[in-house]
């Protein structure tokens, strides 16, 4: 029997389907490797119980009945992901104590084809952040180097899966948070076609823009993991009918068409290694058949901005529920109601939340929800139309998945310099189309970065096929 | 536009949020940052644009209003900060006169 962890997903299944292993076993030497790493601080939390208790029972079966389509892939979720009867906190003090009363649709389905819920993982709270480093908990360290970023919000998720901690993880994505992560820890990640996957059960941040996703270190597990997770939920009225998907599915063509972004070349802080890595890789494209052409997007630099304003909004009025009274963390000092709920939030929440709030708070008060929320939403629908129009042209659009490979922990302090690292990826959340971070290189001191693939709305099975063969171009 | 000590004072005590002191003049700091960076957009002529709303503009759905028992009596007190067996206690309203 093997004792060692396997984290390669299609050498575990291998070994069980020989009898070499069994999930139990995999189970406990996934926590003892977790343990081991626990100063990566990639999991707030392991669910040895409930894990082992999933394990045993799909050991059991294994002879005698049918196993799920994920026959027992040891998953971790993001602290931000529901899972009934477990903890979960948002990687915030303001959901102290917080016990789950119902799980994710997403979680649900993949419990249903037997995935294996192995724990929960460190994000910025509330899954703002670009960095991992405003978590309530602690940062997330690099896989590839411990000084520095694993990349954010999901950094706890594409960490564990970098580390080889667990097959896959659970991210959500709100402007680039499976996306630049990633990139960051050179692992594959989703982000999918808003409304593809449900959202009952994540916790909310930006609801116009929020999907849940995989991170995996290959294209295989995410495609699995995508396929049983997406269709329509009762409990999200955003998540779109399968027939919708299925008439707008496009098949993957033998020579397809990429546009590049002539803006996207000339972003001041795009470093000079990634961007010859990318040109390398547009020629290799090329060689193998794509049609590649550069088109210009003039709403680049606006992204950012149009970005910040809708999801802080949308996070202003999220984040209202939180108010010390009905569960999580209550404040001691308040006197009455009023200061009870002003001083919870104030001592729950973090600095970059309550900038959020504060700023989410001001776009949408009377007087100024014209010139600034309505105005983004002006803009959003102007780079939605010219995305369109690529894509009507195009199967794909490619992009460098960030400016450079990850930065120390504590380099970045400016805000604004923080949210500009978001600059390729929040495109995709704005105009609702699905994008993946696939691994390009690894840059003179062995730090990861990737590219990023957008495609037209519901194309996720191309989309997914092309990361594919572009993972295994070399 | 400028953020001042009134506007952090409103804006405040409408998210339920409390500054003072060096935090105070931080956030003022960075909501002015924020907010030059935002004002980029006025570059952009939108007069004839609409807004955009919802993400899929080709389907839209509304939830039909129906009442449901979603959480429990039980459920809904399991988290609370403070209760007793029926109720979430909150902080005295009514003042002694």
């Amino acid at each position: 029997m093997s004792e060692a962890f396997l984290s390669d997903f299609s050498e575990y299944q291998q070994a069980l389907s020989d009898g070499k292993t069994n999930c139990v076993i995999q189970v406990k030497t996934a926590l003892k490797l977790i343990e081991q790493n626990h100063e990566l601080n990639a999991f707030l939390e392991t669910f040895e119980n409930s894990a082992l208790q999933k394990a045993e029972e799909i050991d059991a079966r294994r002879h005698s009945g049918t196993i799920g389509k994920l026959g027992g892939m040891i998953i971790g979720i993001k602290d931000n992901i529901c899972y009934r009867n477990h903890k979960i906190s948002a990687s915030s003090r303001i959901l102290e104590g917080f016990t789950s009363l119902y799980s994710a649709t997403a979680v649900e389905k993949l419990i249903e084809e037997d995935a294996i819920i192995i724990g929960r993982l460190n994000c910025d709270e509330f899954a703002m952040g670009s960095s991992n480093e405003n978590s309530a908990f602690g940062n997330v360290s690099n896989p590839h180097d411990g000084k520095r970023v694993s990349g954010g919000s999901s950094g706890g998720s594409a960490a564990a899966v970098a580390a080889g901690l667990c097959h896959a993880a659970l991210g959500s994505d709100t402007g680039g948070s499976i996306r630049q992560p990633a990139s960051f820890t050179g692992t594959f990640g989703l982000k999918p076609t808003y409304g593809r996957i449900s959202r009952w059960g994540l916790i909310a941040y930006g609801s116009s823009l929020d999907q849940i996703g995989p991170i995996s270190n290959t294209v295989r597990e995410s495609s699995l993991l995508f396929d049983v997770m997406s269709g329509q939920d009762e409990h999200d009225t955003t998540s779109v009918p399968d027939d919708l998907v299925y008439k707008t599915e496009k098949e993957l063509s033998d020579k397809p068409k990429i546009a590049l972004l002539k803006e996207a070349m000339e972003v001041p802080g795009l470093r000079a290694d990634v961007k010859t890595y990318f040109t390398k890789l547009i020629e290799d494209l090329r060689k193998s058949g794509a049609e590649v052409e550069t088109v210009s997007f003039p709403y680049l630099d606006f992204v950012v901005p149009t970005y910040y304003i809708i999801s802080n909004a949308e996070a202003s009025s999220n984040l209202s529920r939180y108010d010390g009274i009905h569960y999580g963390y209550r404040s001691e000092n308040g006197t009455d109601i009023e200061s009870t709920i002003t001083l919870s939030r104030s001592e729950g929440f973090g600095k970059e939340v309550k900038r959020r709030i504060m700023m989410g708070t001001f776009v949408l008060s009377a007087g100024y929800s014209d010139a600034y929320y309505v105005k983004a939403q002006k803009v959003r629908r102007l780079i939605k139309e010219s995305t369109e129009r690529i894509l009507k042209k195009f199967d794909f659009i490619l992009t460098p998945t960030t400016p450079h490979s990850a930065f120390k922990k504590g380099e970045i302090l400016d805000p604004i310099t923080m949210y500009l690292e978001d600059i390729y990826t929040v495109h995709a959340n704005l105009a609702g189309i699905p994008a993946v971070s696939v691994p390009l290189a690894e840059d003179h001191a062995g730090l990861p970065f990737g590219v990023q693939l957008m495609a037209g709305p519901f194309q996720e099975k191309s989309l997914l096929k092309y990361s594919d063969f572009l993972m295994n171009r070399f | 536009m400028k953020i001042d000590d009134k506007m952090i004072e409103e804006i405040s005590s409408l998210a339920k949020l409390k500054f003072e002191g060096a935090e105070r003049e931080a956030i003022k700091e960075d909501m002015q940052k924020i907010l030059n960076f935002m004002d980029k957009l006025n570059e952009l002529d939108t007069d004839d644009v609409r807004p955009l709303e919802y993400v899929h503009e080709i389907y839209q759905k509304l939830r039909v209003d129906e009442v449901h028992q979603t959480i429990s009596k039980e459920e809904a007190l399991r988290n609370a900060p403070q209760k007793d067996s029926d109720y979430i206690k909150v902080p005295k309203v009514l003042k002694k006169k």
